[in-house]
């Protein structure tokens, strides 16, 4: 058993983040799409520590600090925008979000 | 003392001014007398620098009044010089201006529009004074369109009839192909000598052999000029349409000042004109086609101020054979008479449209001698003198043209000698059909038949006076021989000319001349007489004309012909263009741009169709294509 290096670090978070991607992609559910989002986001915090760790430079964890801290007003925005959206069409199936257009 | 000649001008301007901004809170009678008082100032000037001239004290006046124009070697100034020459010019200009100014207070006393008519007569005399005052050939050329410009707003003066309009257009139009034959002159003379000041230009052309082909070419770009401004073939159809205007600005600008600036334009060149005989001839021939052709259609013309436009047209083509010839004193001679006899023809016609109350055709007219005899009279004189009638002025100015016409070719003294015999018709004619005879015109129009108030009937009588006596500046040789006198005019005159021409004629033939005439007209005046008075045969209406005569009254279809070959294939070429390229270019450019952006914004909106599913697969495949690309380059 080797021990845990970059390598394996690498592999999980484009894992998740492909997991993100898809999700992103195929499901109609607004919710889902959000988490998917805030699956990729942290899949990149992920990166961004075992970078950080293995080239012993504190400044991405800094990073990742931020990116937290962006995530989390973008959450709070984000998650008002789909109360409203439920509240007034019942739903929160992205396929009935379709009046927005020419 | 110089000075004293920049008010000649500046005074008109001044009245100008004052009669165009302010004249709604001033009474009538006081803009009539601003507008002639002007230009009675600048008359009683031209008067004192006259006797100063004639009495030899001073030689010429000259006055800059600042430095106009400097541009590399190119110093104009606005300069004035009042020499023998525009001296002449000055007294016929202000003191047969100045008549007609009085007379138009009357004539035009019951117009609405009296103050800006006013103010353009002094506006056009000042233009006319510059013209004949410039010190230099841009000075003149300044004049030159301003008297143009005058030309127009008085020809349609009444621009709520549309033909009026239109004569004025076709007026400044006319003059305007000239004006660029004119200014295309300049443009050669300046290359050729470095100036345009009168004094260089002359000094410099005197060292040129005769008949060198620059001198030429500058003499024939001026004269196209000048047959513009004085109405010669090609260019002399918008004369006769000028009748559109009041009768004063005929009398004025278009029968004794303005159509003869051309014959001033050359008698100031008259250096260049001598040392290119060629230019010469072609102004003698255009001058005796012009008077032969206008006497002509005048003898079938019914209006009567069309009769005495070609008229005009005819004694203008005069002055230009005697320029062809050399004859320069003689050609201005006429100038001088011509301007006292035709202002007094035009001033007697309107007396009478104002009596008649507006109409022209003399097919109305009849019998007027009872009702009109101040008008009558003078009328007369006018038409005893532009017929040549011995003692008369005309017969003095017009014998010496045909004399000094046969010593040069007598081809050309015949043509000329029958146009004097068609002048003298078609005068007496208009004379007899209006003034003798039945009235023809309406009951209405007879009942309001009266003699003309006496601003207009005084300045008839002094334009009398001088087309009688007006020609003893001027008395042939023979006369002259006898009395132990001089030929005042030549004599003043000869200093400015480059080499004055001697014209030896035997006495046999200017006493064959004088007897001619003489018989010529007495047998004129019978035939007419019998015609128009005993049998009382009227012309009969347009329709009812027939072959030549008919050509005549048409005026050899050369409106018709211009129509013709130069406005409808303009208008030809002007629609294949606005039809090719206007539309079909420019507009076709102007066109795709939103055609064009109508097109592809039609196809790209499909792309917003609303459905977040949609745009997120494609900002995940956008995103994807830019890292393949990222990749690749």
């Amino acid at each position: 058993m080797e021990p845990v290096n970059i390598n394996h670090y690498l592999l999980l978070s484009a894992i998740l983040f492909c997991i993100g991607v898809a999700g992103v992609l195929f499901r109609r559910n607004a919710i889902i799409i959000f988490m998917c989002i805030e699956l990729m986001l942290n899949s990149v915090n992920l990166l961004l520590t075992a970078f950080s760790n293995q080239h012993n430079d504190a400044s991405g964890q800094v990073f990742v600090i931020f990116i937290m801290a962006v995530a989390a007003a973008e959450v709070a925005v984000g998650l008002a925008i789909l109360v409203m959206i439920y509240r007034n069409v019942k739903s929160t199936d992205i396929d009935v979000l379709n009046k927005l257009k020419w | 003392m110089d000075f004293l000649i920049s008010a000649i001008p500046l005074v008109p301007l001044i009245g100008f001014l004052l009669n165009g901004i302010i004249n709604k809170k001033m009474p009538q009678s006081l803009v009539g007398i601003i507008a002639s008082g002007t230009v009675l100032f600048s008359f009683l000037i031209s008067c004192y620098l006259f006797l100063q001239i004639n009495n030899g004290s001073i030689k010429e006046s000259y006055y800059s009044m600042f430095s106009w124009i400097n541009a590399g070697s190119l110093n104009l100034g606005l300069s004035f010089l009042v020499d023998r020459l525009s001296v002449i010019m000055l007294l016929v200009v202000t003191g047969v201006g100045f008549l007609i100014h009085v007379y138009s207070i009357g004539y035009m006393k019951h117009d609405e529009d009296y103050s800006r008519f006013m103010s353009y007569l002094n506006l056009f005399i000042f233009f006319m004074l510059l013209l004949v005052m410039g010190s230099n050939y841009v000075v003149m050329f300044a004049g030159w369109e301003g008297v143009g410009l005058c030309s127009y707003l008085l020809i349609g003066f009444w621009f709520k009839n549309n033909d009026y309009n239109k004569a004025a257009n076709k007026a400044f139009i006319m003059n305007r192909i000239g004006d660029l034959g004119f200014l295309l002159g300049l443009f050669l003379m300046y290359q050729t000598f470095s100036s345009l000041e009168f004094k260089d230009v002359f000094a410099a052309a005197g060292n040129y052999p005769s008949g060198d082909a620059t001198l030429t070419a500058i003499a024939l770009f001026l004269f196209i000029g000048a047959v513009g401004k004085s109405a010669q073939i090609p260019l002399y159809t918008w004369l006769p349409d000028a009748m559109a205007g009041p009768t004063p600005v005929s009398a004025l600008i278009h029968a004794a000042t303005m159509v003869t600036a051309g014959v001033y334009m050359v008698i100031r060149s008259n250096v260049i004109y001598t040392l290119a005989p060629f230019a010469g001839e072609i102004v003698a021939v255009i001058g005796l086609v012009t008077a032969l052709m206008a006497a002509s259609i005048g003898l079938k013309q019914n209006d009567i101020k069309k009769v005495l436009a070609y008229s005009t047209v005819s004694q203008l083509g005069y002055m230009f054979v005697a320029l062809g010839v050399g004859a320069y004193t003689t050609a201005l001679f006429h100038v001088v008479t011509h301007a006292f006899f035709k202002a007094l023809l035009f001033l007697c016609a309107g007396s009478v449209i104002h009596a008649m109350s507006g109409e022209q055709d003399i097919r109305r007219m009849g019998g007027l001698k009872k009702y009109l005899p101040i008008t009558h009279f003078t009328f007369l004189m006018g038409v005893l003198a532009i017929s040549g009638v011995p003692l008369f002025s005309g017969f003095f100015s017009k014998d010496e043209i045909l004399a000094v016409t046969w010593t040069y070719s007598p081809v050309m003294f015949t043509i000329l000698a029958i146009t004097s015999v068609l002048t003298a018709t078609y005068m007496f004619r208009l004379y007899w059909l209006t003034f003798y005879g039945d009235f023809r015109g309406t009951h209405h129009q007879k009942e309001h038949l009266h003699e003309s108030p006496s601003s207009m009937t005084v300045p008839l009588i002094i334009l009398a006076v001088f087309s009688v006596i007006g020609g003893y500046i001027g008395m042939p040789e023979y006369i002259n021989e006898k009395l132990g006198t001089h030929h005042v005019f030549t004599q003043f005159l000869n200093p400015i000319i480059y080499s004055p021409k001697e014209f030896i004629l035997s006495h046999t033939f200017e006493f064959t001349l004088l007897i001619g005439t003489i018989i010529g007209l007495a047998i004129i005046y019978v035939m007419t007489k019998n015609m128009y008075v005993r049998d009382k045969v009227v012309p009969e209406d347009d329709s009812q004309t027939k072959s030549f005569q008919k050509v005549l009254a048409n005026k050899y279809y050369v409106d018709e012909l211009y129509d013709m070959i130069i406005r409808k294939p303009l208008e030809a070429f002007g629609e294949l263009f606005y039809k090719i390229f206007d539309i079909s270019i420019i507009d076709g450019i102007v066109n795709f741009i939103p055609r064009a952006t109508n097109l592809t914004s039609s196809g790209l909106r499909l792309l917003q169709n609303g459905s977040v599913g949609f745009y997120l697969v494609s900002m995940v495949i956008g995103i994807i294509l830019i890292f393949v690309f990222k990749m690749l380059l």
